[in-house]
């Protein structure tokens, strides 16, 4: 390949007991923007750290300009020429912007920081990406596209010839996005490989002159931005061929209940910077399926429904009466219940028993002085073991030591043992195997035609498709469309993901 | 009939060591068992009984005494160091506590019941203070505690206006010197509180939400757990057991001594915690455990006293045995523990 300044082939890591990285080949060129797509465990973070140094690789050649390198570190990666700005912008927030900058290279001699040279350098860096900033400025006070901005200037050393930036738009606002496309553009025109790990599509086109895909850990392709239509590229993130999907045998739509109020309704409902307004319901007996992909908004939207995060727009019905999402504890005393996305830190309790964590939720609605007695929490817990096929050593052990598909069980346990109305299920099949992901559709399948109200969300759109009634669409954290009965199907939520508004 | 007596006690602790072999308390009773051990050997007199106008005496008495203030604080502490805090103002808290019973006694001249409500009242806005800061101004514990802590003993010289203040009340005295049922009456205020908080925890869902938030405050959030609440009251709970520690502290020497109460006593209390089995990361909590940390303690600084070693250089040995005992603990340790002595099948 000509022009390529940074190539890597044959790329192999593995981690105990997963491949996360298999054969793949990437190549960043001068003077081109390349952008890096997958979703969730595809291997970009994994490819972007086995290049940086991060991780060590278990095969394959990563050449800079021409010369094979093996970096051990992010320093030896940067001394060779590749700078990187990851995803949470890893500065230090009580320096100075100069400091920022030259933290841990100052120049100076013996031991004493020039700090006149501190300062001409910083300014010198920011010039470069067409920058004026008080270099002495508390790095806080800026804002966060500021701060990202400084950390690409960190990263620019003199030597540098690949910028890697991972998400570097997720906390950033259009206006902001704009400034930092600005940059990058001015960095491209004079030559810089810039690497854009984005999950906003059109950020990508908007900047992108390449694309490469992975899925799975492997390559998917290459390809020029301007000859992926969008629909395709969506396509090969998933791992569905555009046209050939079939219309998988769908769940009969539940039968009709004009005269009831939807259980949760929202109108204009959303949250500045997270969620632009969105309108939805979800009755009783039905599965409200929440589609798009990793940063359309999905999750931002559960959990302003569940009042992890409070709405400062809109308004909330329930059972047809104007409602609030204050907070998890209003939404639990309302019967609704809540599976996070993020199960290990936010679900589980690690180091107390599936018995506590099956109980926990119905104790807390019925409050400290009426403690749930042992036999019913025995009880309790035997009952759901048992309903959703929980594989454990016994209800005393430390949830920590199941499997995810067992501990995403007992959490779904925990809030069937509060009799909800209402579950939201924020990717409740991620990361668990076959049998247990049959099991939970089963189950949610059991659950809607006993009256439950569920909000489904989920990565996989065939899963998604199999297992709604109706289908939310959210893009770049918009509502972009609702599909319901016959136009529920996989090509159509595609369709909706991947459409230029 | 003392040789009888011995044996009945050393048969009752072993009965006990073994009842909690599969118990986290094992551990610091172990240690305890070890260093009592040593001292029947070593030190004749030690295990001296006796009776004297109804009341017993003698060195393990001693011990139960001397040990209630820290026993009395490690149960709030427990509780806090659960949560996934800590708090270091208790005993800034029970210096307080001392001056405003003593005040109110000697200047006001308030009968001994008004007195030390007034003083555990005082505890308990002390404790709220800690928890404002910490549960709803979210300012770390190690700093939000630290700053009573320091302040604290200032509060408490304002009130005595820098003096040491001397009470005899007969009624505010008993709690530091009373007997009850031939026992120092300590040890009945300390079985009460273990036994209020036991049942607090255990019999209530506290324990639980205790637990979860010291587990994952995250999770919990989501769960809909009323964390911050919890939280709070956590802390007024840590504040009133100081406030309690601080009048057992003061009314032992009948006096409110500003500068001396409960000095470095919020260390002997984290370390009662630790050693009876509660992580300072937080999450579950023993609190028969932390009591047998708090006597473990009391017993090594009796006997490192008996043993005629100086003041100053007690706390030497005193670490010694502490890191042995936390050593004992250490998962890493106990993982290669298990795995030497069970070679692979």
């Amino acid at each position: 390949m000509t022009g390529a300044v940074l190539e890597a082939s044959g790329i192999t890591k593995r981690f105990p007991g997963v491949t996360a990285l298999e054969g793949v080949a990437f190549a960043a060129r001068a003077g081109e923007v390349h952008a890096l797509m997958g979703e969730n465990g595809a291997g970009k973070s994994t490819l972007i750290k086995v290049l940086t140094g991060v991780h060590p690789r278990d095969g394959g050649e990563v050449r800079v300009g021409g010369r094979p390198i093996r970096p051990r570190s992010p320093r030896e990666a940067e001394a060779a020429g590749i700078a990187t700005v990851y995803q949470e912008v890893n500065l230090i927030p009580d320096l100075s912007v100069a400091e920022n900058i030259c933290l841990g290279r100052q120049p100076g001699r013996a031991g004493f920081i020039a700090w006149g040279g501190v300062r001409r350098r910083a300014r010198a860096a920011l010039a470069r990406l067409g920058l004026e900033l008080d270099v002495d400025r508390i790095l806080s006070a800026c804002s966060i596209a500021v701060q990202q901005l400084v950390a690409v200037a960190r990263a620019l050393d003199v030597s540098a010839r690949v910028l890697i930036l991972d998400e570097p738009t997720s906390s950033l606002d259009e206006r902001e996005v704009k400034e930092l496309f600005a940059v990058i553009r001015k960095l491209r025109s004079e030559g810089m490989a810039v690497v854009f790990v984005t999950h906003f599509l059109d950020q990508v086109y908007g900047i992108s002159d390449r694309i490469t895909v992975l899925r799975n850990g492997r390559l998917v392709g290459e390809f020029p931005a301007a000859e992926l239509p969008r629909l395709q590229l969506v396509s090969h993130m998933l791992g569905r061929p555009v046209g050939e999907i079939a219309a998988a045998a769908r769940a009969p739509a539940p039968p009709p209940r004009a005269a009831q109020a939807p259980v949760l309704e929202v109108t204009g409902f959303g949250r500045r910077g997270t969620l632009h307004p969105v309108d939805l319901r979800v009755g009783a007996g039905e599965v409200l399926g929440l589609a798009g992909l990793l940063g359309s908004g999905r999750t931002e939207l559960a959990e302003l429904l569940f009042g992890v995060a409070r709405a400062d727009s809109g308004q909330m019905r329930v059972d047809g009466r104007a409602a609030e999402a204050r907070s998890p504890a209003a939404s639990l005393r309302r019967r609704f219940g809540f599976t996070p996305e993020d199960r290990k830190t936010q679900a589980i309790l690690p180091n107390l028993t599936v018995r506590e964590n099956v109980i926990v939720a119905l104790q807390v609605r019925r409050g400290i002085w009426r403690r749930i007695p042992r036999s019913e929490q025995d009880r309790l817990t035997a009952r759901f073991v048992q309903a959703l096929g929980i594989k454990l050593s016994g209800p005393e052990q430390a949830i920590r030591n199941l499997s995810g598909g067992n501990q995403q069980k007992v959490i779904l346990a925990r809030w069937l043992a509060t009799e909800p109305r209402l579950l939201i299920l924020d990717e409740p099949t991620r990361g668990i195997d076959v049998g247990a992901q049959a099991d939970l559709e089963r189950l949610l399948a059991k659950l809607r035609a006993e009256g439950l109200a569920l909000v489904f969300i989920s990565s996989e759109i065939a899963e998604l498709v199999r297992n709604s009634q109706r289908v939310v669409v959210l893009r770049d954290r918009s509502k972009v469309a609702e599909l319901a009965g016959e136009q529920v199907s996989e090509e159509a939520v595609m369709q909706a993901i991947a459409e230029k508004p | 009939m003392a040789l009888l007596g011995n044996a009945l006690f050393w048969a009752a602790l072993a009965a006990v060591l073994f009842g909690q072999r599969r118990r986290v308390a094992f551990w610091p009773l172990l240690a305890l068992a070890l260093l009592l051990l040593f001292d029947q050997l070593c030190l004749p007199g030690f295990f001296g009984l006796e009776i004297r106008g109804g009341h017993l005496y003698g060195t393990r008495i001693d011990i139960l005494n001397e040990g209630a203030k820290v026993m009395l604080l490690t149960l709030g502490m427990t509780l806090v160091i659960a949560t996934g805090g800590v708090d270091l103002s208790v005993g800034a808290i029970m210096a307080i506590a001392g001056a405003v019973a003593a005040q109110a006694s000697v200047a006001a001249h308030l009968p001994a019941g008004a007195a030390i409500a007034l003083a555990l009242g005082v505890s308990l806005l002390a404790g709220a203070w800690n928890g404002l800061l910490v549960a709803v101004l979210r300012i770390p514990p190690i700093v939000a505690t630290l700053i009573l802590m320091v302040a604290g003993r200032g509060v408490a010289q304002l009130i005595t206006g820098g003096q040491i203040i001397n009470f005899n009340d007969p009624a505010l005295v008993y709690l530091g010197t009373g007997w009850f049922l031939g026992l120092p009456f300590t040890l009945t205020l300390v079985l009460a509180a273990f036994g209020l908080t036991a049942l607090l925890t255990r019999r209530t869902a506290l324990g639980l939400f205790i637990e979860a938030i010291g587990d994952s405050e995250t999770a919990s959030r989501y769960t809909g757990l009323p964390a911050h609440t919890v939280t709070f009251f956590v802390y007024v709970f840590s504040g009133f057991c100081s406030g309690l520690a601080g009048l057992v502290a003061a009314a032992d020497i009948r006096s409110a001594d500003a500068n001396h109460a409960g000095l470095y006593l919020e260390l002997d209390a984290i370390l009662a915690a630790v050693v009876g089995g509660t992580s300072l990361t937080g999450g579950r909590f023993h609190l028969a455990g932390a009591l047998v940390g708090a006597l473990l303690m009391q017993t090594l600084t009796t006997t490192l006293y008996a043993c005629n070693v100086s003041a100053d250089v007690a706390p030497v040995p005193k670490a010694l045995v502490i890191l042995a005992a936390c050593v004992l603990q250490s998962p890493t340790l106990r993982a290669r523990w298990a795995r030497r002595t069970r070679p692979a099948r």
